[in-house]
């Protein structure tokens, strides 16, 4: 059938035409997919850093023009007000720095609970292991954003959580959780623990049983084995899933614009509302252009300890 | 020992309490009658009647099916394609940036993403007088472009754990490329195809803030008519509408499990 496809004629003329322009099939496979990247993925993070440095203005696209026609030739019209503004004004530095807070620790706190359940899953037999792992993975396939809205109605004043404590008779008054930095957390962690526990466990897994095996017939205690053999063992695995969660929290925008308050200020609600409320483009673009900047040494990071990932595979 | 032995399992099913406790109250309460979400009011399907009958929500359902389909399905070929010369072509001086190419939408906040795509529509629709305007076709392209990444590392993956010996094989007896691919790689990586166009689907259709931005007036996907609806507060129909859909995701996840659990019997037969 396939014998038919390539040796048919219009298969041999397309292959002979393409030729022509110098394109083997293995440069079209090569060229397809990064012509797409590059215009689709690469190319707009130019044009971001092109528009940052425009000024807002009312018009169509609402920037004005870096580069402008005038009698004698062109004009260039670099503007740093953007990031000067971005600078002056301590919202954005704060916001910044709230988002690389609330990653920091959500992401330890990912961490804290997903390494239990990973060692957990990778030490426990056939059957088992391959229903648990599915758990793990379900909720990746189930709408994120909806499971961000389940945790509405437990946390909000009349949910179900106060409404259970009420009832019991532990509090008097309901507890305040929902539109606080708390509820933000709980959505952070609960969303990105999938994302923690696949690489950790996919690290655990590989972990000779051996190795403790020896360490605990030369007399070493539990926690001494877990130590000095399984955790600097793991440390791909824990540096892959710290960074699979912190770099997408630092920009996160549906948690904190539907569990957090007003006063939860991460820096991707800031440039939802430049550009959606304000219309302000070119200072949205300046506020990706630094997150991005913030973001280049833990996209470094996962690279590396995917490397790494990918090293032990082939090695064995 | 005896410490460590307790702690696991208790600590393993607290996480997954804490993964699953949320989705089952949510799916229990979208079967209460009463209007106040949160108090139970006795059993009732009557808010998946009203569901059913909102036409806004069923209008952006549609749409949101179909942008899901056609981006899975680009995605596919272009992900595979991005996946096999990554694996299977030799070095040329390029292929460490579109490896870095593929890898970073995986990472990438979407807020990034979907700004920077609606500046380069904006950009492209001044210089070309294409796409004009934007809507479907531009969420189309968004989500293919982010789908591909996740396409790419299924497919690598699978790809990197295959027999490279029986293309070999194949190549030595004098099979085209073009031939060795179809007959012998294709239908070898043909379930993690199937796994990369399966999520690429259920990540479009999950889509809101890439969307967002690359969408323009009268195309308006469900995740942005569940986002607006759920920014008022929790509402009924939505605990059916989520309901559903996790429904039916389960029931997906059960029938390929269940067909993981048979194929293993079969290749031993």
């Amino acid at each position: 059938m396939t014998e038919a496809v390539v040796n048919s004629k219009p298969f041999q003329w397309t292959a002979k035409f393409l030729a022509k322009f110098g394109l083997s099939g293995r440069g079209l496979v090569i060229a397809v997919p990064t012509l797409w990247l590059l215009v689709f993925f690469l190319i707009p993070f130019i044009v971001v850093l092109k528009i940052s440095f425009a000024e807002a203005m009312i018009a169509r696209p609402p920037y004005s023009k870096l580069i402008e026609p005038t009698d004698s030739g062109f004009a260039i019209n670099f503007s740093f007000l953007s990031y000067q503004y971005l600078v002056e004004d301590g919202l954005y530095l704060a916001a910044y720095g709230s988002s690389l807070r609330i990653a920091f620790f959500s992401t330890l706190f990912a961490l804290l609970i997903g390494y239990p359940m990973a060692y957990f899953i990778a030490r426990s037999s056939g059957q088992w292991r391959n229903i648990l792992l599915m758990l793990v993975i379900m909720p990746f396939w189930t709408s994120f954003l909806l499971r961000v809205y389940a945790w509405i109605g437990i946390l909000k004043g009349n949910g179900y959580i106060n409404n259970l404590l009420l009832s019991l008779g532990i509090i008097n008054e309901p507890l305040v959780m929902m539109q606080t930095d708390f509820a933000v957390y709980v959505g952070i962690v609960y969303t990105y623990l999938p994302f923690m526990i696949l690489p950790l466990y996919a690290n655990l897994v590989k972990l000779d049983g051996s190795l403790l095996e020896a360490s605990s017939d030369l007399g070493a205690k539990p926690i001494m084995t877990f130590l000095t053999i399984t955790l600097p063992l793991s440390l791909p695995g824990i540096l892959a899933g710290c960074m699979l969660v912190f770099i997408p929290v630092v920009g996160e925008f549906v948690i904190p614009a539907l569990l957090g308050g007003p006063d939860t200020n991460m820096i991707g609600r800031v440039l939802w509302d430049e550009f959606f409320r304000n219309r302000d483009w070119p200072t949205a673009s300046a506020v990706a252009i630094i997150m991005l900047l913030v973001l280049v040494l833990p996209i470094m990071l996962l690279q590396k300890a995917q490397d790494g990932q990918n090293q032990d595979k082939s090695g064995i | 020992m005896n410490n460590k032995f307790r702690f696991l399992p208790i600590a393993t099913f607290l996480g997954f309490a804490f993964l699953y406790v949320p989705i089952i109250v949510l799916v229990v309460f979208s079967f209460n009658k009463s209007k106040l979400v949160t108090v139970w009011g006795g059993f009732s399907a009557h808010w998946y009647g009203e569901l059913l009958q909102d036409p806004q929500i069923l209008g952006a359902a549609w749409i949101s099916l179909q942008i899901a389909f056609i981006s899975a399905s680009l995605a596919l070929v272009l992900g595979t394609l991005a996946a096999f010369v990554l694996t299977r072509i030799g070095r040329f001086w390029f292929k460490p940036l579109l490896s870095g190419m593929t890898a970073a939408p995986l990472v990438m906040p979407e807020v990034i993403t979907g700004l920077s795509l609606l500046l380069l529509f904006v950009a492209m629709e001044a210089m070309f007088g294409w796409p004009a305007g934007r809507g479907f076709t531009t969420i189309v392209i968004a989500h293919t472009t982010f789908c591909l990444a996740y396409v790419a590392v299924v497919v690598q993956s699978r790809l990197s754990d295959m027999d490279e010996s029986i293309e070999e094989a194949a190549r030595d007896l004098g099979a085209k490329p073009v031939r060795v691919f179809f007959d012998i790689t294709l239908p070898t990586i043909a379930p993690a195809l199937m796994s990369g166009w399966l999520l690429s689907f259920t990540l479009s259709l999950d889509d809101l803030v890439i969307a967002s931005f690359v969408s323009g007036p009268g195309a308006s996907t469900l995740p942005m008519v569940i986002f607006s609806k759920v920014r008022l507060g929790v509402s009924p129909e939505i605990n059916a509408l989520a309901s559903l859909m996790i429904g039916v995701v389960a029931l997906g996840v059960a029938i390929a499990a269940w067909q993981l659990l048979k194929s293993p019997q079969k290749s031993k037969a």
